[in-house]
């Protein structure tokens, strides 16, 4: 690896039309997941088939792009076979690299497909060197990729202390809390993302036009009320209302997205080796949007590293399919945590 | 087979109190029928009032008063300050340790320290990733909460070597970390500058929703269920799945309370139904328990 190599953009796809949109729109890596709760966005109607899987590689091969398939929920003793299976499936498709969270699962996939690229999901809660290095050391991960919790100093002190390749996420939905360390969701409906693949998931949410409001409910909880004039959103529970004393506020996070464009030239020199991009959930169109966008940033940033500008229409096209229609820089900005 | 009885664990103070208020807590510790204290601040890196150094005393005086002491690591690790309390904590050799991130199990397993404990923020949820860690080291494991009763009996039935088995039986449970600290954005301070603003509060600050339900409980970068988790009326069932270790959180009022009602229930002084109902009186908020139950935590049930 030379310090010029280019940053990969690694993109999500919920279904096939999404994998081309992505592919079209200059992604060079696509991150799937199968349609069970072996991965962390496990929704009605999304994912791929082995069928699907297997011809989203053949259309991304032929034009020399990857896709990784994230297996990156915790599987328990009788499911386990269901996660094994998945590995065996992707790992015969010819999947470029399959994205792991459980250490079980890895020590399976070492041994069972020892040719197999293992990447390090953001569920494995990985926030130091010594952490990644665990995982190097024991099961040989390629890649680490970072919750989203770091300043960029600290981000940058984790890539000098490990050759394990770092991937961050740079734009998309924000976990406020350490993936892989939130059971917020699980307190509330019995579903995690570390064991279910779902945050605050559809089935347990009631919309409810009251007197006071509308209401939106998480399994019978309040999360937020909306007066006629606000937009209501979905309840995702960290992202609601809450009374705190006496203030009513969105105590832990307000909606709004990460969006980490314009710190792409200070990510570049922390030597990053890929950015990835949320939002498996979201439609072809939002994926080959986003994509697009962050292509063009890559692009300028590679052919005129010093002076690399934002342009205003990126910024726009991303806004508009934020959550809330606003962004944060979150952790990587100090002052956010 | 008899077993042996259970054993009381103190887990991890969660709180972040005056110098004085935390020495005198655990004065009154090493007095409590507890068989084993967790010590060391798991929390929050900026908290300071007790040093290593002072957590290493008051190690050695429970130790002297008979408690096995266990030293637990931070569970969000962040810098190379963190990292560096890291290694004291599993260069020292008078204690054990307990593993609450990766980077802890990696620096145990360098230090070829061959008794730690894998803490619940670990994620053990198979046989394939705890057999890993008991190959490194690991002689107990603390149960993630939100693995419920007929998959821990499962993943213990399959388990080889089978652990040391810990469940977290009583107090607000630990839900999430994060980089932000809700108490610092309570006050609009930035978490680098809080004023240390938790320590105004012995037990976090509650988060109730916009019709008045206690729901989660702020407690820096930590956040807790606001209900308490409460296993004493189902103490059969956990004996029953072979739990070896009850973990008590301590909170701020009636702790002996409650230690001493969990001894006589364990003990078979007190039946854990009435033992249940004496403790009502001396939880923060109401009680739950559906995690053990395979329901949404907040839940509660009565013991069939």
């Amino acid at each position: 690896m030379t310090a010029t190599a280019p940053i990969e953009l690694v993109c999500p796809a919920g279904s096939l039309p999404a994998l081309k949109a992505a592919v079209d729109a200059g992604a060079d890596c696509i991150y799937v997941g199968f349609k069970n709760a072996t991965n962390a966005r496990n929704f009605t109607g999304l994912n791929f088939t082995a069928e699907q899987l297997g011809e989203g590689i053949r259309y991304a091969r032929a034009r020399r792009r990857k896709v990784l398939l994230a297996l990156n929920t915790y599987p328990q003793t009788d499911n386990w076979r269901e996660w094994t299976a998945t590995i065996d499936c992707a790992a015969e498709l010819g999947v470029d690299a399959v994205i792991l969270a459980d250490p079980g699962l890895m020590r399976y996939a070492t041994r069972a497909h020892p040719a197999l690229r293992l990447h390090l999901s953001v569920q494995g809660s990985a926030t130091s060197y010594e952490a990644i290095n665990f995982y190097r050391d024991h099961f040989g991960i390629a890649r680490a990729v970072l919750p989203r919790v770091l300043s960029l100093a600290q981000v940058e002190h984790v890539i000098a202390h490990t050759d394990v390749e770092i991937e961050v996420f740079g734009f998309g939905g924000l976990c406020v809390m350490v993936e892989g360390r939130c059971a917020l969701s699980a307190y509330a409906t019995g579903e995690s993302p570390n064991c279910h693949g779902a945050c605050s998931p559809g089935k347990h949410v009631r919309w409810a036009q009251t007197p006071q409001g509308m209401e939106t409910r998480l399994n019978g909880i309040l999360i937020d009320r909306f007066a006629d004039d606000e937009r209501a959103g979905y309840p995702t529970l960290c992202k609601g209302r809450f009374a705190v004393h006496d203030e009513t506020y969105y105590a832990i996070e307000e909606p709004t997205s990460l969006n980490t464009l314009e710190l792409l030239p200070e990510l570049a020199k922390a030597g990053i080796r890929a950015i990835k991009l949320e939002g498996r959930q979201r439609s072809p169109a939002y994926v080959r949007q986003v994509t697009s966008v962050w292509r063009a940033a890559l692009d300028r940033l590679r052919a005129h590293p010093a002076g690399f500008a934002v342009e205003r229409d990126w910024m726009a096209t991303l806004n508009a399919v934020s959550e809330g229609q606003s962004h944060t820089l979150g952790a990587y900005y100090r002052p956010w945590k | 087979m008899t077993r042996p009885p259970m054993k009381l664990a103190l887990g991890p103070h969660q709180y972040y109190w005056p110098r004085q208020a935390m020495l005198d807590f655990y004065a009154d510790i090493a007095e409590a029928p507890v068989d084993s204290v967790y010590l060391g601040e798991s929390v929050c890196a900026r908290r300071h009032e007790l040093r290593l150094e002072d957590w290493l005393d008051v190690a050695q005086v429970l130790a002297d008063a008979g408690k096995e002491v266990i030293l637990s690591s931070l569970v969000l690790i962040e810098s190379e300050s963190d990292l560096k309390t890291l290694r004291k904590i599993a260069r020292q050799r008078d204690f054990r340790v307990e593993a609450n991130d990766m980077a802890a199990v990696n620096v145990l397993a360098a230090e070829g320290r061959r008794d730690w404990i894998a803490g619940p923020t670990l994620n053990v949820f198979n046989p394939a990733t705890l057999a890993t860690l008991s190959e490194l080291g690991a002689t107990r494991w603390v149960v993630p909460p939100e693995l419920p009763r007929a998959p821990m009996a499962a993943l213990l039935a399959a388990a080889d070597p089978r652990p040391e088995v810990e469940l977290t039986a009583y107090g607000r449970l630990p839900l999430a970390y994060s980089a932000r600290c809700f108490t610092a954005r309570h006050f609009n301070l930035q978490k680098d500058s809080c004023e240390f603003r938790c320590l105004q509060f012995a037990e976090g600050i509650p988060l109730k929703t916009r019709e008045g339900e206690a729901f989660l409980n702020l407690n820096g970068v930590q956040t807790q269920s606001a209900r308490v988790y409460n296993l004493l009326a189902d103490l059969p069932a956990l004996r029953a799945e072979g739990v070896d270790v009850l973990r008590l959180l301590p909170q701020s009022e009636h702790m002996g309370e409650i230690i001493d009602t969990f001894r006589r229930a364990v003990d078979g002084a007190l039946p854990p139904a009435d033992a249940f109902a004496a403790t009502r009186a001396w939880m923060p908020e109401a009680a739950c328990n559906g995690f053990w139950h395979g329901q949404p935590g907040v839940e509660h049930y009565i013991a069939a």
